[in-house]
């Protein structure tokens, strides 16, 4: 079993009148199941709305489900006793990179939460220099947060969750609210911390460049998790991700179009090197021979022809 | 404007006044406050100034800052200094209508604006030099006594100093908002007293709803934190004395020693 | 001649340690019915330049005419000028107030003092620009999903009828979909009501696509200004300033590196498909 597993989770948020009678179910949830290997990189996708939030928020224990169960290093989240276990192993990083900052001094931050859980004092010193320096914020240790770019905020946070020692972090959408260099930003401490400290991530976003160096991809919709597989696999699925409000970079798309006009080209391309060779190799096919119409709607013909 | 309180902002440099216990600070702001009341004649408030100045040197924060502080007491040090100097008794020296200065109401006015500036310089050097969460921790640690008859003090400490950590968001978020409904032709300063708190609606209703979301989102972020109140909870900075503050005790019973003195030349 | 920006400079803190300038003699002319897109990173001076546009903030030196006449001259009417240049500010769905969403998007146009009838008028015209069905009229604002609530937010601006439409990262937060879905809703009202738009995004696929010029704002100056193909010409000069092009733009550099005989002007995904497919076509 891996570290994270959910087992025909079902989540529903209730909203009752003033006599306490339900009014309104709203079903986030509907039976997912999922198994989180250690030390993987997965990242979650999904429009607003299609329950990745109220995921990353089981794993946490901040919600426990309506019906189902989570485990998290084994342990049930739904177990009152073991929930500020839980919460130690699975740390949690959020959206809005202000309203997650405690400290008004940088360190003072990361040191919270191994405050809390009763971490002597010489050792709270060791682990905010450690995941300060693993953030690359020691520079900023003395600074105000609120003098931070949004991207340096995000570290600070990414910072006070590994001051814990978590096993695992879960990231709901921590560049949401980020320009793109503070979203470089906090997208490499996450890889470097997943890649050299071994941290099992999930991360939520909508930014689909951001998703390509996961090991896993989780797209899900309406509660469920309707796609799932290597960002080649997903991203190979062009037609279905647009089917899910949901983009592809454009060199995947590129390469998608390319194909559906008759060019060679292979599916589930990621990056601009991959775009380049493969372009190149089709290029050289194609002086060997092997001619064939290229049109825009080739593939679009080519389809109706096949129907 | 609002952006130019400086009261509860702390300062970062490194000096002695930073170093020092934020118990000791508290303290000797408070010792401060009474000498400002106990002292009544040029001699005790020139022994104030002189206190206040090696201590403005020592914290190493600019005096403009400390000005700075004063323009939020502006209002208030205005209205008492009137009124000390048209309400009090005693020898007149002109009279505009009914009201009446006295050399009594000019000294009692020129003491009142002295102790007030003072006050406020003194409790802007405390802020100043210590992080709000430092204070928090000096009023916990000072107060804990009353834990035994089941003050929540460690929950105080901790709304205090998230409330210091969000007056600079939401001043931030009041002046978006405010600019926002301006760009959809809200009017914020002609009217009478009610169009102006009507007007206010626009305003206050999406600063409270901010609010509001960004404590419910601190609460979850907190709670993922294993945040759950003071209970088996260890200090990253414990408060320890060192002899700097033991100094610092020295010192505040010579000062008042000194204060109290003045009282009879 | 709509906008004319001329040696505007705004100074932060003047006089003080903190002194810091935010605009430094910033010039432009914005024509009738462009598309602008206005691109900087974060810190770069555009936010405190499109608050200067609708004489939201008084520059400290340099000035602005609007068809014309110096806004900040005396007597001019900054209030007349804010229903004709609407400033949509980022996260917009956060000023809303009232109880339901047609009174909320009523605020504008009543403080205008247009009479109640007109006002619900432009209020129903506004929602339905931005596609708001008129089942959510009189529900409360604060119900709605967060794409909606931005539309709701967005038609309040509309509704002062402005001439000219600036929006300040408009799709901040929102899902890939919700992001298509309210530029193009911005691109339908520059085109059916030749209104000027001026956007800020850090999406530059998003300005290929939709934007007819570029502003490119670097440290409080204006770096470039020139339409979108000219503008991603400096890809390398925009990635020292914290900025990139599109990564169809770097496709196309590096194909031509490897000898491929295509357009270097290239910015958009259907441009660089035809290229390709022609490029493969003629092997």
């Amino acid at each position: 079993m891996g570290i994270i597993k959910a087992s025909r989770l079902v989540f529903d948020y209730i909203r009752r009148d003033e006599e306490e009678n339900i009014e309104e179910v709203d079903r986030a949830i509907d039976g997912l199941d999922v198994d989180v290997e250690k030390g993987s990189f997965v990242a979650i996708l999904g429009h607003n709305g299609s329950g990745k939030s109220t995921l990353a928020k089981h794993i946490n224990a901040i919600l426990v489900p309506t019906e189902g169960t989570v485990w998290v290093s084994d342990m049930d989240t739904a177990d009152d006793s073991k929930v500020w276990e839980i919460r130690r192993k699975a740390g949690m990083v959020f959206q809005n990179p202000d309203n997650q900052i405690i400290g008004n001094v940088v360190e003072e931050d990361v040191g919270f939460g191994p405050e809390n859980i009763g971490v002597p004092t010489d050792d709270i010193w060791k682990r905010v220099d450690e995941s300060l320096e693993a953030v690359g914020m020691t520079a900023y240790r003395y600074k105000s947060p609120n003098k931070l770019s949004g991207g340096q905020k995000q570290r600070v946070a990414i910072a006070g969750v590994m001051a814990m020692r978590p096993e695992c972090i879960v990231l709901d959408e921590p560049t949401a609210m980020l320009d793109p260099n503070g979203r470089k930003e906090v997208i490499r401490t996450v890889r470097e911390l997943n890649r050299k400290e071994g941290i099992t991530v999930l991360m939520i976003t909508h930014y689909m460049e951001e998703v390509i160096h996961a090991d896993r991809v989780i797209v899900m919709d309406e509660g469920k998790i309707v796609m799932d597989g290597t960002p080649r696999e997903i991203f190979s699925r062009v037609d279905e991700l647009k089917g899910y409000r949901l983009d592809v970079p454009q060199v995947t798309e590129l390469a998608y179009e390319l194909r559906r006009g008759g060019a060679d080209m292979p599916e589930g391309i990621l990056s601009l090197d991959a775009f380049v060779e493969s372009f190149m190799a089709a290029l050289s096919g194609r002086r060997a021979g092997d001619r064939g119409v290229l049109t825009p709607d080739a593939g679009d013909r080519n389809a109706a022809a096949e129907e | 404007m609002i952006r130019e309180i400086t009261i509860g902002q702390y300062y970062p440099v490194d000096s002695v006044l930073h170093r020092m216990d934020p118990r000791t600070k508290l303290f000797g702001t408070m010792v401060y406050i009474v000498s400002l009341f106990l002292a009544d004649n040029v001699w005790g408030y020139a022994v104030a100034a002189l206190l206040l100045a090696v201590v403005i040197r020592l914290s190493r924060v600019p005096v403009s800052f400390m000005v700075r502080g004063l323009k939020a007491i502006l209002f208030l040090l205005l209205i008492s200094v009137s009124f000390n100097l048209f309400l009090t008794d005693g020898e007149e020296i002109f009279r505009v209508g009914f009201l009446r200065v006295t050399w009594e109401g000019v000294r009692m006015a020129a003491f009142m604006a002295v102790r007030l500036i003072f006050l406020v310089m003194g409790s802007s050097v405390m802020t100043l030099t210590t992080t709000p969460n430092q204070l928090t921790d000096g009023l916990e640690k000072s107060l804990g006594f009353l834990k035994k008859v089941r003050v929540p003090v460690h929950e105080m400490a901790m709304i205090m100093s998230i409330a210091l950590r969000f007056i600079p968001i939401l001043v931030e978020e009041t002046d978006k908002i405010m600019k926002a409904q301006m760009a959809r032709g809200a009017d914020f300063e002609s009217g009478g007293l009610i169009q102006k708190a009507k007007s206010m609606v626009p305003l206050l209703v999406p600063l409270f709803i901010s609010a509001f979301r960004r404590a419910t989102d601190l609460a979850m972020a907190m709670e993922a934190r294993c945040y759950h109140g003071g209970e088996g909870r260890t200090k990253m900075k414990p408060l320890r004395y060192a002899r700097r503050d033991y100094t610092a005790y020295a010192v505040y019973a010579v000062y008042l020693g000194v204060i109290v003195l003045t009282k009879f030349v | 001649m709509a906008i004319r920006v001329e040696d505007l400079t705004f100074i932060y803190n003047e006089g003080t340690a903190l002194e810091q300038r935010a605009l430094d003699g910033v010039s432009f002319e914005i024509p009738d019915g462009q598309f602008v897109g206005l691109i900087g990173h974060t810190g770069s001076g555009k936010s405190t330049l499109i608050q200067h546009l609708n004489g939201l903030v008084k520059p400290t030196g340099g000035k602005i005419y609007y068809n014309g006449e110096d806004i900040y001259s005396e007597g001019y009417s900054l209030r007349q000028l804010r229903s004709k240049v609407g400033l949509v500010f980022q996260y917009p769905e956060h000023q809303l107030f009232e109880v339901d969403v047609i009174s909320d998007v009523c605020y504008g146009p009543r403080n205008l003092g247009l009479p109640e009838d007109e006002v619900r008028q432009r209020a129903e015209d506004a929602l339905r620009l931005v596609g708001m069905k008129e089942k959510y009229w009189e529900q409360s604002p604060f119900e709605l999903s967060g794409g909606q609530k931005r539309r709701v937010a967005i038609a309040g601006v509309l509704a002062m009828n402005p001439e000219v439409l600036i929006l300040d990262e408009p799709t901040a937060g929102l899902d890939p979909k919700g992001r298509d879905e309210i530029l193009d809703q911005v691109e339908k009202l520059h085109n059916a009501r030749g209104m000027t738009i001026i956007l800020v995004s850090h999406s530059m696929e998003d300005m290929a696509r939709y934007a007819e010029r570029l502003l490119v704002m670097n440290h409080g100056k204006k770096a470039f200004d020139g339409t979108p193909r000219e503008i991603f010409r400096h890809y390398k000069e925009l990635e020292q300033m914290g900025l990139a092009a599109p990564q169809v733009t770097y496709v196309v550099h590096a194909l031509r590196e490897r000898g491929v005989d295509i357009d270097e002007d290239i910015t958009t995904v259907e441009e660089a498909r035809d290229a390709l497919l022609e490029v493969l076509q003629r092997a």
